[in-house]
Order: structure tokens, then C-alpha cells, then sequence
């Protein structure tokens, strides 16, 4: 088999703890909000590494975002990857789940020659699993989502993986190309390497591309191409709650507890 | 904008999408049917299942009896196993044939799967993960609630243009229907063209999970990382109470419970009549899948335990202390009750 060509896609998100909601304008503000790159998306950096260790190859990294994602794919190349492109233009802004995946596959579609495309299961900042399909389906490959466990089969041009179900799970065999989506924990990403990330900064391989640069219909991204809408936001309200505290010994609280319980007994 | 397959002058009816797993519905389909029956009520919008499958249309009076006015069974050997491309495939005729104005799916990990792919294909837009739906008034149009953000923040999505409208729901979140098995509903049997060549992938196992089904327990005992691994207590009370056993991620984890126990963001939200909750800290991840119980009491060490803003009653003190007396006075006014 030729070296694999395995494309790890990864989205910069806010740490969830640092979002505000502007109660004026109804949006989330993002300005001076500390991010990081989606948990289960480094899980699948972190696999793309080391099936590149196993096989040979080269790992690409892509993301679709905003200009401040280069710093975030500057670390993606110090942990190990080989190539970064970063589509980036105003009019990829406001895309949801249709628009993001169209804009990827045409951008990975770009970057060419792919054998597996591995996403994180979800995005912690909005959308919500539906990417790594979206993707699927515009590349017109097979897909595996919630792999916990992926091995590349050699020679047969298969990969074979462990998907984790409600309670139970499964084990499936997809021709490659294919995309996947990896589990939340399904490995410990590894640290950057000190020297690799003297290189990724100075001189690591990152292209930008905007829409203009990779084949997009222009009716197709950003908020023009997203069927959906946001149609309002709220602070979520929390419920109401007795909180009584027992007071006493264990076993009066307990004696306590049984008599207020008894509806339920 | 992109351009769905059909447009909304063409569709009507809501569609939802009865999930099976070896011929056994899941809990979340009859969640969806009652919660779409509570949508169309007063409206004339009919109210349609689809079960896909192998043989599988003994499940539809289930669908009928929890509010379904039709269900439209697509049987077929090669949907025997639930698998991407086939699914994707049938279900995209069975679209496209009827046209659907709303399409409702389980956010179960197949759900996901399969609404993320039929999305793209149909063109049209997919609100993920709602944690509730309701129509617009003026319009009709489906607004799903999504939390976001951890949860803090709630966003309402709809999809004006394009059609169907498709959303997926989380399990727990709308109650199952109590059903009424003298509704009478039609079963449709429609074609289904699928050949294997049609199938990339291929399932070379398939292992079901233990039948624990948290979200339909009446009664919650939840254990977190105080319970240090000793479940033995929280057991003997749950089943004393009719209960199941829930926990925080900690448990699982540290392999003390298996997943299908975890309840919150990420594990599943419960929605039980009581809930007692024993060394769990009450994290925001946790707390948004235990918010729906209709008592909550927490057991926990430190007082200062954010899991005591969420409870009705709380004891500040040693689970392994409170837990024996409390199965002993549980038994008592069981038995005051004449037993069960
Ligand atoms: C993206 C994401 C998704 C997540 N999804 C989930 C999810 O679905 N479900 C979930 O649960 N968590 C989830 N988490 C993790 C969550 O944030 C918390 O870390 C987790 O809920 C903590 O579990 P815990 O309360 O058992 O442990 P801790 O927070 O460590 O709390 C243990 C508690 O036990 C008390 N205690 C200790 N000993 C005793 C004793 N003997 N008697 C009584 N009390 C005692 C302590 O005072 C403490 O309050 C998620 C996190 C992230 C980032
Ligand atoms: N803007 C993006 N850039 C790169 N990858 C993305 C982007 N959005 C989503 N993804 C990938 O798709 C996965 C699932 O995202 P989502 O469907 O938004 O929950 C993420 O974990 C990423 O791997």
C-alpha cells in the first residue's frame, strides 16, 4: 500500500467556562476569550500520529475559522503534523452544520489524495456530531463515527474500527477513503515537541486559503448557505429547589429524609 | 443558499424516525411520537413513523398506540443491521416519496449518524441535540432548543426554506406516552431498493449494551466519585426502592459502572420522580441530566457542594453514614405500608 495520507480536521473552540452571552445583541462573545483546540479533535490528531507512526505517511491538518486559528495549527504541526491549511475568509463566517461540512470537503477535496479523514465526535461550541457526516457525504465516502479504536488494515485498503453505541458497541470495516469520528478520551494526546515547534513557528508548512482559493459555490458557505437560523438566544434558567437541609445524627436525618420521601415509598 | 430536494409548498406531515435495535424500539422514538403528538394537537398536521429494518413491522402498533396516525414500515434483509449507507440510501426514497415537512430523529450515536448523512444529502439544515421543540405559532414552523456552551445558554434554531426540517432530540428529555392500544393507525408497507453493493462498510460485530435504561427509571440512585468505588449500598437501596443505579462520569472512568449508567451531558438525561444523588459534586455536566427529576436529594460530604443548589433535601454528612440508617427506615415505612 502507498504511504497513508490521513487528514486530521480540528476546530479551535472557547473553553467552555469563559463564555458570556451579550444580553444586548443576543450573541456569544468571543473577544478576548482563552480557547483550545476541541478536546476530541486532539484525540484525533493524536491517532492520525501514531497510525502515521505505524504505517508511514503524512498527517495534514485542516480547519475552517478565522485568521487566529494559525496559532492553534502552529501547535497541531509541533505535536507532529506535517502540513496545515487554515481556510479562512470573511465569507465562510455564520456557516452552520451544511455550510461547514460543504466548505471542508471542498477544501480537503483541494488538498487532494486522501486516504482517512479523522474528526473529533463533536464540537464542544455549537454544532453537534453532524460535521464528520456532512463531510462523508459530500466526499461521498464511507463513515465510522464514535471510533474509539481505529486500525488500518495493510493491503487491503480497509480500515476497521470499534464505534461505541448506547450501552453497547460494534465493530465495523470500511474501504478507505473514509471518515471518522473519534471518541471523546479515545487516547492521551501527546505534548508538542520542543524542537518541532521552533520549526512549526519559523517555518512549519501553513497555507491560507479563502473562497476563492478552493472551489466553492459562494451561495453555498458561510450564513448565505446555511439553511438554518438562529432565531434567539437565552440564559438558561435554573429550576427551583426546596434545599432544605437535615439536621441531626445519621440516623435521624435518615428518619427525616423516609418521612418526606413517603410519596415515593 | 443551497436548494433542499424539495421545497416547503410541496411538504407536509411530521416524520419521525422510529430507531430499532434488534426489533426493539428505542425509548427515545416514543418519546419523539408523543412529544410530536403534543405539536399537531389542534393543528391538522398527520403524524407519520418510519421504521426501517428487517421484518420489523410488528413494532408499529407500538408507534400507533403511543400516538403515530401512520407508520410506514421499509423492510428489508440488508436493513437487518443498521448500517450508514444502507439506512441513508432507503431513507432518502422514502423522503423524497413523501416529502415530509419535519423529520425528528433520536440524538442516539445511530441517530446522529444517520441525520448528520440524510442532511447533506437531502440539502437541507439539521438542528442537533434539541432539548426541546415547539412550532412558531404564525408560521408552523419547528424552533428546536439547543443548549450550548456547556449549557448555560440556550439558543432556538429553525430552518425556514428548506425541507424537511430535520432536528434530533436527546433521549430523556420529552416523557414516553403512556400508550393507548385502541388508537388505530395505518401500516404502509413501502419498497425498498438497496443491493449490497450499495453497503461499503461492514459490521463484524455487534454487542448490545446490558438493557440498563436510565431514563425511564421512576427512581434515581446516583453515586459519584465519594462512593470510592463501593456501589454495594447504592444498590441495596436502589433495588429496595425499585430504582437503577446512575452515576457521574468519575464511576465510569475509574471502571467502577459501565456508560450506560452515566447520567449528564455527555451520559444520558434522566428525568425520574425522585433522585437521590451521594457523593457527586453537582457539576454543570452532570446537573443538566438529573434537572428534570421531580425531587432530587444530595448526600455529600461538603456543604459547600454546588449539588446542594439543585436538591429539595440535603444531608451534609458521610454517604457510608447515612446510607444504612436510611435503608433501614426505608424498609421500616415500607413496612408500615403494609410491604410491597
Ligand atoms: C465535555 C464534558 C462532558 C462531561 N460530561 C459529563 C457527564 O455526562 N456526566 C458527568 O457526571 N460528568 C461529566 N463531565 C465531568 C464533570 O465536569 C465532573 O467532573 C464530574 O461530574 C464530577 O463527578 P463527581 O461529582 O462524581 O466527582 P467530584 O467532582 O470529584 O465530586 C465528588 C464529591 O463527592 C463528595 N464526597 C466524597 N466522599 C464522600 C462521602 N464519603 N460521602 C459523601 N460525599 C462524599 C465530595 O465532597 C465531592 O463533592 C463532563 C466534563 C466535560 C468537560
Ligand atoms: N470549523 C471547523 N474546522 C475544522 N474541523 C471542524 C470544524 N467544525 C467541525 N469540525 C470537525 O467536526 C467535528 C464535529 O464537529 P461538530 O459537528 O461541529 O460537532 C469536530 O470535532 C471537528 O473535527
Amino acid at each position: 500500500m502507498r504511504p497513508l495520507h490521513i487528514i486530521a480536521c480540528v476546530k479551535v473552540v472557547p473553553k467552555p467556562e469563559e463564555i458570556r452571552v451579550d444580553s444586548e445583541t443576543w450573541t456569544i462573545q468571543r473577544d478576548g476569550v482563552r480557547s483550545e483546540i476541541n478536546p476530541p479533535d486532539m484525540n484525533a490528531l493524536e491517532m492520525a500520529l501514531a497510525l502515521k507512526e505505524q504505517h508511514g505517511g503524512r498527517v495534514t491538518v485542516v480547519a475552517m475559522g478565522p485568521p487566529t486559528f494559525v496559532l492553534y495549527l502552529r501547535l497541531a504541526l509541533a505535536m507532529g503534523a506535517d502540513e496545515a491549511y487554515l481556510l479562512s475568509d470573511r465569507a465562510f463566517a455564520g456557516a452552520d452544520t451544511l455550510a461547514t461540512s460543504y466548505t471542508l470537503a471542498q477544501g480537503i477535496r483541494k488538498i487532494g489524495d486522501y486516504d482517512l479523514i479523522l474528526c473529533g465526535e463533536e464540537s464542544s461550541d455549537g454544532a453537534t456530531a453532524q460535521v464528520p457526516p456532512g463531510i462523508a457525504e459530500w466526499l461521498n465516502t464511507a463513515q465510522i463515527t464514535y471510533a474509539e479504536d481505529l486500525e488500518v488494515l495493510p493491503g487491503s485498503g480497509m480500515v476497521k474500527a470499534r464505534r461505541e453505541l448506547t450501552g453497547g458497541y460494534e465493530v465495523i470495516q470500511a474501504p478507505l477513503p473514509c471518515v471518522a469520528s473519534v471518541k471523546a478520551g479515545a487516547n492521551e494526546p501527546r505534548f508538542m515537541d520542543m524542537e518541532r515547534k521552533a520549526w512549526a513557528e519559523a517555518e512549519g508548512p501553513l497555507t491560507v486559503w479563502t473562497a476563492t482559493d478552493i472551489d466553492v459555490d459562494p451561495e453555498m458557505i458561510g450564513l448565505p448557505g446555511s439553511p438554518t437560523i438562529v432565531d434567539g438566544v437565552a440564559q438558561a434558567e435554573a429550576s427551583e429547589r426546596k434545599r432544605e437541609f437535615l439536621a441531626g445524627t445519621p440516623e435521624e436525618q435518615a428518619q427525616a429524609l423516609v418521612e418526606r420521601l413517603r410519596a415515593y415509598l | 443558499m443551497t436548494k433542499s430536494l424539495y421545497g416547503a409548498q410541496e411538504a407536509s406531515a411530521i416524520w419521525v424516525y422510529l430507531e430499532q435495535n434488534q426489533g426493539r424500539l428505542t425509548g427515545v422514538s416514543l418519546e419523539l411520537v408523543g412529544k410530536a403528538r403534543e405539536l399537531t394537537d389542534g393543528r391538522s398536521i398527520p403524524l407519520v413513523g418510519v421504521l426501517l429494518g428487517d421484518q420489523v413491522s410488528g413494532l408499529a402498533q407500538e408507534a400507533i398506540a403511543a400516538g403515530a396516525d401512520e407508520v410506514r414500515v421499509a423492510d428489508h434483509p440488508l436493513l437487518r443491521q443498521y448500517t450508514t449507507d444502507g439506512y441513508t440510501k432507503a431513507f432518502t426514497e422514502l423522503i423524497l416519496a413523501g416529502k415530509p415537512d419535519i423529520l425528528l430523529l433520536g440524538a442516539t450515536p445511530n441517530g446522529r449518524d444517520l441525520a448528520g448523512r440524510l442532511a447533506v444529502r437531502l440539502r437541507t439544515g439539521l438542528t442537533a441535540d434539541c432539548t426541546d421543540l415547539r412550532l412558531e405559532e404564525d408560521t408552523g414552523l419547528l424552533v428546536g432548543e439547543v443548549t450550548g456552551f456547556g449549557g448555560g445558554i440556550l439558543a432556538y434554531i429553525k430552518c425556514p426554506d428548506n425541507r424537511p426540517q430535520m432536528a434530533t432530540v436527546r433521549p430523556g428529555v420529552f416523557a414516553v406516552p403512556a400508550p393507548d392500544g385502541a388508537r388505530q393507525g395505518k401500516v404502509v408497507s413501502v419498497p425498498v431498493n438497496l443491493a449490497k453493493e450499495d453497503i461499503k462498510v461492514q459490521v463484524l460485530e455487534h454487542v448490545d449494551g446490558q438493557g440498563v435504561d436510565i431514563t425511564r427509571a421512576q427512581v434515581l440512585v446516583a453515586a459519584g466519585r465519594g462512593c470510592q468505588g463501593d456501589l454495594a449500598l447504592i444498590n441495596e437501596l436502589a433495588s429496595l426502592l425499585d430504582g437503577e443505579v446512575g452515576v457521574s462520569r468519575v464511576p465510569v472512568d475509574e471502571g467502577w459502572a459501565s456508560r450506560d449508567r452515566m447520567i449528564g451531558q455527555t451520559g444520558y438525561v434522566t428525568r425520574p420522580k425522585l433522585a437521590i444523588v451521594c457523593g457527586i459534586s453537582g457539576a454543570f455536566q452532570f446537573s443538566v441530566g438529573i434537572e428534570k427529576a421531580e425531587t432530587i436529594v444530595a448526600i455529600n460530604t461538603d456543604a459547600e457542594a454546588p449539588i446542594f443548589e439543585q436538591a429539595d433535601y440535603c444531608i451534609v454528612d458521610d454517604m457510608f453514614d447515612v446510607l444504612p440508617p436510611l435503608i433501614e427506615a426505608v424498609k421500616r415505612a415500607r413496612g408500615g405500608n403494609g410491604g410491597r
